[in-house]
């Protein structure tokens, strides 16, 4: 290194409607490097990310590519200089192949006649898959009916049959199982031999510290600090993010854990699960980790009653619930905070008060009618004990950051003071301030005698957070381990189903 | 600051569009701002807006009703047929409003239990219902309907000088205002609307609170059917055709989202206003109705696109 950066950002400035959203931030990446970008949620990565690629115009500051000064427009032209970003929603239409997928917008035609030369897309699309070392996609599936990490393989494919040097992934291991993250390494390992530069945005650690040459840390808009991996560690990296000592990553746990209040049965749907047994104490926190689609958030549906089981018994208090419909369950007492905040926890252009009070219905209205000023102290109450961060209970939840609504999440259901709770991948997405807060309502929580079910695929998490772990492998229940004896390798031996 | 200007401007747009409108139809007809013509204007929107009132709970859940026009027509054919048999007019009037319900009621279980996509449901019973209406009046005209004076009441009355149809919408306008407002149900058809996976996990029955807004739809149908039919004393097999159009446009120019989950029931309002005003105001400058059309098509579409610019 030290040679000429392939991307040389200096001193960039930018401000929406006065905000200062980027203050004097440095960024360059040098050709063949695999560069992380870090910070919290609103710390500028996206608007640092946009900037370059000309969705925002910045206010102050130069931005070379190969040592050429340059502003883009657009990303289109961010595109023909050989810069690709890939989002975390990918950019794939379900019902085309994989090749009609690849060459969406740039078909290979006879002349001008519009005919396609399908033979020769076929092949492109093989050789740029075999670039990259991937041979299980075939150029004519549909593309919809490939895994995510698959999907995401067409993306990068997609970038370098653009001549990129540059790619931006946003988040990519967000929705991956264990084994895709593994081939995705794979990929950048053979991008960056082939000399083209990575930009990693992701708040999982572990990640970056495998596969990342430097961090560049970013907090609240302003430029903090880049360092080698190698010569760095974890604790300095966070330090670098909050700004602050974070003590402990997991808080101790201080709830005293009680007798059995809820348990599940030869809980079994068709093709998903079969013969579920597990049981949860008072104050208790049970981890459920396992392989992606191994059926943790499948069963933990079935028990909710968002998806039909074919039979088992659930049981509150030694007693069977019969539950038909979430309503069910909540009345009940369980609360369920989905994997899927934005798809299935959030009415995303409702304000903070209409989503907290969707659970909450019972509490602030009488005979259907609902009270304002009930539900404005319930509100009030608990954006205030959950330490929202918002201009007020009427915010549009979509304008908050990951964090905060994941939190508002949360606030829908403490309202219903739940005796069971399940949290779903209770922190993706979630930066490491916030995390440990959901990690210290989890503990209020069972310190209040709540039982939580949390189900997770960061090992780590379930590792730091859990009284006992339950391991699912395939439908089944693989094994329970009480805290003390678990380890990440036991746990994965008994996710891949191993002894 | 200037979210929040651009933002009251989206939600005044549509009143400014009403007041621009009466301007000029002020300006260009004398008659135009008389007591009488506005309590004409009054009594004229009254059915389009009752249609519409439903039109905005089922756009809320993200749905649409084709079948309104459909079911007026057989709520009216059904009530005139016992008016004309000898009933008591207001048994009468509650069967027929009952048979929207139930026609409501129909559209909803196909919908949420036959997982039909509203548009294809509406649309087969849009035409199952018109077909019904036939078979029901043999394609005539019913006539000979009683002459009670609560019936004649309900679409030619007066009550202090002011048309009772004019005075019934309002009255529903308020009660319907206050449901999507107040209430639980109104809550859950926006959150519906806005997520239904979302509402589904946070213990709403999507499905029930779909079925009750269409029965309400179907009955508000009927309502306004039963006023065409005491306003013109007779029930005809072709009422309420493309009236669901009317309908849809009002919902729309009322700034209510297709989408579902977003928009108001005052901009329903506002919105079967400018409408009627348009339909008032081109009668009388003598505008040719084949001229009308175009000329409300194309503020229907020139409200769109200033609604998209301003977002």
């Amino acid at each position: 290194m030290g040679n000429q950066p392939f991307v040389k950002m200096t001193a960039i400035e930018k401000a929406f409607a006065g905000n200062q959203v980027l203050k004097k931030v440095d960024f360059d990446v040098q050709p063949g490097e695999v560069h992380a970008l870090m910070g919290e949620n609103g710390a500028g990565k996206s608007t640092l990310i946009k900037v370059l690629t000309g969705i925002h115009q910045r206010d102050g500051g130069t931005i070379e590519v190969k040592g050429e000064e340059k502003t883009y427009s657009n990303p289109k032209e961010a595109e023909k200089d050989g810069i690709v970003v890939i989002h975390q929603e990918l950019n794939i239409i379900p019902h085309l192949t994989v090749s009609e997928n690849m060459f969406l917008g740039k078909e290979k035609t006879l002349g001008r006649t519009g005919i396609l030369k399908k033979k020769e897309m076929y092949q492109e699309t093989l050789d740029h898959l075999e670039r990259l070392g991937v041979t299980s996609i075939h150029p004519n599936e549909t593309a919809g009916d490939l895994s995510v990490g698959k999907q995401q393989m067409i993306e990068i494919a997609r970038a370098i049959s653009t001549n990129a040097e540059m790619i931006i992934m946003d988040e990519p291991t967000a929705a991956l199982t264990d084994r895709e993250i593994e081939s995705l390494f794979k990929v950048i390992e053979s991008l960056r031999k082939q000399n083209v530069s990575i930009v990693y945005i992701s708040h999982r650690m572990e990640e970056i510290f495998q596969i990342c040459d430097r961090i560049t840390v970013l907090r609240d808009g302003e430029y903090i600090g880049t360092e080698q991996v190698k010569e760095t560690d974890f604790e300095s990296v966070v330090k670098m993010m909050v700004g602050r000592e974070l003590g402990e990553r997991f808080p101790a746990r201080t709830s005293t854990v009680g007798d059995k209040v809820f348990e599940v049965k030869h809980l079994a749907r068709d093709g998903w699960f079969e013969d579920v047994n597990f049981h949860v104490n008072q104050g208790e926190i049970l981890g459920v980790a396992g392989l992606m689609g191994a059926g943790r958030t499948e069963i933990m549906e079935a028990i909710f009653g968002a998806v039909k089981k074919k039979q088992g018994e659930v049981l509150l208090d030694g007693e069977p619930l019969n539950i038909k419909h979430p309503r069910d369950a909540i009345q009940a007492g369980i609360g369920f905070i989905t994997e899927d905040r934005k798809g299935e926890g959030l009415v995303l252009h409702l304000s903070i008060r209409e989503n907290v009070a969707l659970t909450n219905m019972k509490a602030i209205s009488d005979n259907g009618w609902i009270s304002s000023k009930r539900e404005a102290e319930l509100i009030d109450d608990l954006i205030g004990r959950l330490h929202v961060r918002t201009t007020g209970r009427e915010q549009e939840v979509k304008s908050l950051s990951g964090g905060n609504q994941q939190k508002v999440v949360i606030a829908k259901w403490l309202g219903i003071k739940p005796r069971i709770l399940i949290l779903d991948e209770p922190t993706r997405g979630v930066d490491v301030g916030a995390k440990k807060e959901i990690y210290h309502i989890m503990n209020e929580l069972t310190e209040q005698g709540v039982a939580i079910i949390m189900v997770s695929s960061e090992l780590p998490e379930v590792l730091g957070v859990s009284d006992r772990i339950m391991v699912i492998h395939e439908g089944k229940v693989a094994r329970i381990l009480p805290r003390e004896e678990a380890t990440q390798e036991k746990i994965m031996q008994a996710a891949t189903g191993g002894e | 600051m200037k979210q929040l200007v651009t933002n009251n401007l989206s939600k005044l747009g549509p009143l400014i569009g009403l007041i621009l409108i009466m301007t000029i139809l002020g300006f260009m007809s004398e008659n135009f701002f008389t007591v009488n013509n506005l309590l004409n204007l009054l009594r004229q929107i009254s059915i389009n807006a009752l249609i519409a009132f439903g039109m905005t709970f089922v756009i809320l859940t993200g749905g649409i009703d084709l079948s309104v026009g459909s079911i007026l027509a057989f709520g009216s054919a059904l009530t005139a047929g016992m008016l004309a048999s000898g009933m008591d007019p207001l048994l009468a009037v509650f069967i027929g409003l009952l048979a929207g319900l139930a026609m409501g009621a129909f559209n909803g279980l196909i919908i949420t239990k036959g997982k039909v996509a509203p548009f294809i449901a509406t649309l087969a019973t849009m035409t199952i219902f018109r077909g019904a209406t036939l078979v029901y009046t043999d394609g005539r005209p019913i006539t000979g309907l009683s002459d009670s004076f609560a019936f004649e009441m309900i679409g030619r009355g007066y009550v202090f000088g002011i048309p009772f149809p004019g005075i019934l919408m309002i009255i529903i306008f308020f009660i319907l205002f206050l449901l999507l407002r107040k209430t639980v149900f109104g809550r859950q058809v926006y959150a519906v609307g806005g997520n239904e996976e979302a509402s589904i996990l946070s213990g709403i029955k999507a499905d029930r609170v779909k079925i009750w807004v269409y029965s309400l739809t179907g009955m508000l149908s009927v309502l306004a059917g039963i006023i065409l039919t005491s306003r013109l004393n007779s029930a005809q097999p072709t009422a309420g055709t493309m009236y669901e159009l009317d309908a849809i446009a009002a919902v729309v120019l009322g700034g209510t989202s297709l989408a579902g989950g977003r928009g108001r029931i005052v901009g329903t309002l506002i919105g079967a206003l400018i409408i009627g005003v348009l339909d008032n105001g081109l009668n009388l400058l003598n505008v040719s109705s084949f001229y009308q059309q175009i000329v409300k098509g194309g503020v229907i579409l020139l409200a769109v696109l200033l609604d998209r610019r301003s977002k």
